[in-house]
């Protein structure tokens, strides 16, 4: 029939065509391979060099584990600088500032999800505005602030200067105003009746919170718990501007000062040490919950740092 | 009791005592929001005013603050080169990155929504960067820059390209920061995924029953659709990079000859290394409205190239 021939010549075209999706996505494949791995080479190299001799680090060919690991370089890192206590004091201030974050956060996001006030839709345009706010303004005048407010002898200061205050208490009042954004929008999603019904029964708003929409939002809590357990476990510029004493200094602190202070004898080994005890931690934390990073970034396109 | 109070008065707004119900419902509202309230004031409206009250003053912390008038601004815009030197090197910085990391993340994102092996394990990959603390980050690529021993270096030499001092060359520098900022696609990777993600099969394929090729589809179906997303990440971007600081302070602290002094490692360096927090707080306020005009030039671009609708 007259009509065979254009349907054979069609479905030539369309194998060749499949076939030319085949070949792309392969040679696609080998792009990508190689890219991700460039992309992990300068962890890999962090964490390989770790085990390593400087002679080994400096040899021109880069062997990725190395035949006689150094696992001393690890305990030498704890031998030059007390990160033990390092490592106490940024649990310390992950603990407080991440606990006061999901607290003051959901307590905020259900006033703004749920609740009628005048100026909540003012406020809550604030808050948005202030995510967008380049906080740098802030750092001078709140040290002037924190230097003036008395510690009471907490952690043997006279004031905020030298403690953990100011890393940890503007935590408790939302200060993370992402946080109370993503829970806001979750807690819009989540049905109204159920609220309802309680309040009919006499339940207080309180207990709402705690009972009804915490239980049904832990997605979101463990977004942002993840989130602000990252954040200020790398934060870098406030504790280097608030605490002045050794042994109040954060891992950031105490890695960025061994790195400083290599020509006084930490080693590149040391250094690539020190930053793979303070990695591994994260890491481990990333492979847990990596489903809440990538949802809580999908969300709202911040996270992090 | 919530949908009720949402009733707004018809007509002119006349003021009626609220119902006891409705009062309550106000009062806990305002508990509820009672930190951030109170957070906004304590640390972010008070500071910026108390910051403005600085900027017009000298003040080492040791001696009383003295009034000095326009004597900071003075200084910033017309004695003080490093100023506008470090305002520069942020804006050059946020400039390249910027445009750089765009590109390079929407087509890994590209790529990874193709119907590839493995694609959670390169997401994971490609994401992995962000997640290692920025301080660990700017150790290791400080030495991966190294002009000797940096693996940067010895894979150019693989392709004869001789050995570049990078962070100790200032024409070098600025670049080889850029570079660095390439392994922190991540967050913008995975956005523009979930964007991919959400764009119906039926355009496309509508798309392509029109007579679109790839091409064609990309230029009138993806990214059109993808416009919202391209702005968001643009924007962010914008103000974390001229916020950048961490890698500065650590890998260089603004050498070679000043080539990374970056805003914020100026305003540090001002405010907390030399203690003058007057002139900090002016330079802080410089680079806030600059940050702040650049986000409402930005959102007011978006009626040109940004498609909302569908």
């Amino acid at each position: 029939m007259a009509t065979v021939a254009p349907t054979q010549h069609y479905n030539i075209l369309k194998r060749r065509r499949k076939l030319l999706g085949q070949v792309w996505l392969v040679v696609l494949q080998i792009l990508v391979t190689a890219l991700v791995i460039t992309f992990l080479v300068p962890f890999l190299w962090m964490v390989s060099s770790s085990l390593k001799v400087s002679t080994e680090i400096f040899a021109p060919n880069f062997v990725l584990i190395p035949d006689d690991p150094q696992w001393q370089n690890f305990a030498r890192v704890f031998d030059v600088m007390p990160f033990d206590k390092f490592i106490i004091n940024t649990l310390i201030v992950v603990l407080f500032a991440v606990l006061g974050t999901v607290i003051s956060s959901a307590m905020v996001a259900y006033s703004f999800a749920r609740l009628n006030w005048p100026g909540r839709d003012f406020f809550f345009g604030l808050l948005l505005a202030t995510m967008m706010l380049p906080i740098i303004i802030t750092l001078v005048p709140r040290f002037i602030i924190f230097r003036s407010l008395p510690a009471f002898g907490l952690q043997g200061s006279s004031n905020w200067i030298n403690t953990f205050l100011p890393l940890t208490v503007p935590f408790w009042f939302a200060g993370t105003p992402l946080y109370v954004f993503l829970m806001r929008q979750f807690f819009r999603g989540l049905p109204m009746e159920l609220e309802e019904a309680a309040l009919i029964d006499g339940a207080g708003r309180i207990r709402i919170l705690t009972q009804i929409i915490l239980p049904l939002s832990k997605p979101v809590l463990a977004t942002v718990a993840v989130f602000s357990i990252l954040q200020h476990y790398q934060e870098y510029l406030e504790p280097l501007i608030y605490l002045s004493s050794l042994n109040k200094w954060t891992l950031a602190i105490g890695i960025a000062s061994l790195n400083a202070n290599e020509s006084f004898g930490a080693s590149w080994e040391m250094v690539f040490a020190a930053g793979t005890i303070m990695t591994l931690p994260v890491l481990l934390l990333f492979l847990i919950a990596q489903r809440y990073f990538v949802q809580g970034i999908a969300m709202t396109g911040f996270g992090g740092r | 009791m919530a949908s009720l109070s949402t009733v707004k008065p018809a007509g002119r707004f006349r003021f009626r005592r609220p119902s006891p119900q409705v009062l309550r419902e106000w009062l806990q509202g305002y508990f509820f929001a009672s930190p951030f309230l109170i957070g906004f004031i304590v640390f972010i409206a008070f500071p910026m005013a108390y910051s403005i009250v600085l900027a017009f003053q000298k003040w080492d912390l040791l001696t009383p603050p003295q009034f000095v008038g326009f004597k900071n601004f003075q200084r910033m815009f017309f004695t003080d080169k490093d100023a506008w030197l470090s305002l520069y090197n942020s804006a050059y910085y946020t400039l390249f990155a910027v445009p750089i990391q765009l590109v390079i993340s929407f087509i890994l994102a590209m790529a990874l929504t193709q119907k590839i092996r493995f694609r959670d394990f390169y997401r994971a990959g490609f994401y992995l960067p962000i997640i290692v603390p920025l301080v660990a980050w700017a150790i290791v690529w400080q030495r991966v820059l190294h002009p000797e021993n940096g693996i940067l270096n010895q894979f150019l030499e693989v392709f004869g390209i001789a050995p570049k001092a990078w962070l100790f060359d200032p024409p070098l520098a600025k670049p080889a920061f850029v570079f660095m900022s390439l392994w922190m696609i991540g967050r913008q990777m995975v956005i523009f995924i979930a964007g991919l993600g959400n764009i119906p099969d039926s355009l496309l394929e509508a798309a392509s029953l029109d007579g679109c090729g790839p091409w064609g589809r990309m230029r009138n179906v993806i990214l059109p659709l993808m416009t919202p997303l391209i702005f968001f990440n643009m924007i962010m971007a914008v103000i974390n990079s001229f916020q950048s600081f961490i890698p500065a302070k650590i890998m260089t602290d603004g050498g070679p000859e000043k080539a990374t002094l970056f805003a914020v490692l100026k305003i540090y360096n001002e405010g907390f290394q030399w203690f003058n927090m007057g002139y900090a707080s002016a330079l802080a306020w410089e680079l806030f409205i600059i940050v702040v005009g650049l986000t409402l030039v930005a959102f007011w671009s978006q009626r040109l190239w940004v498609h909302y609708e569908a």
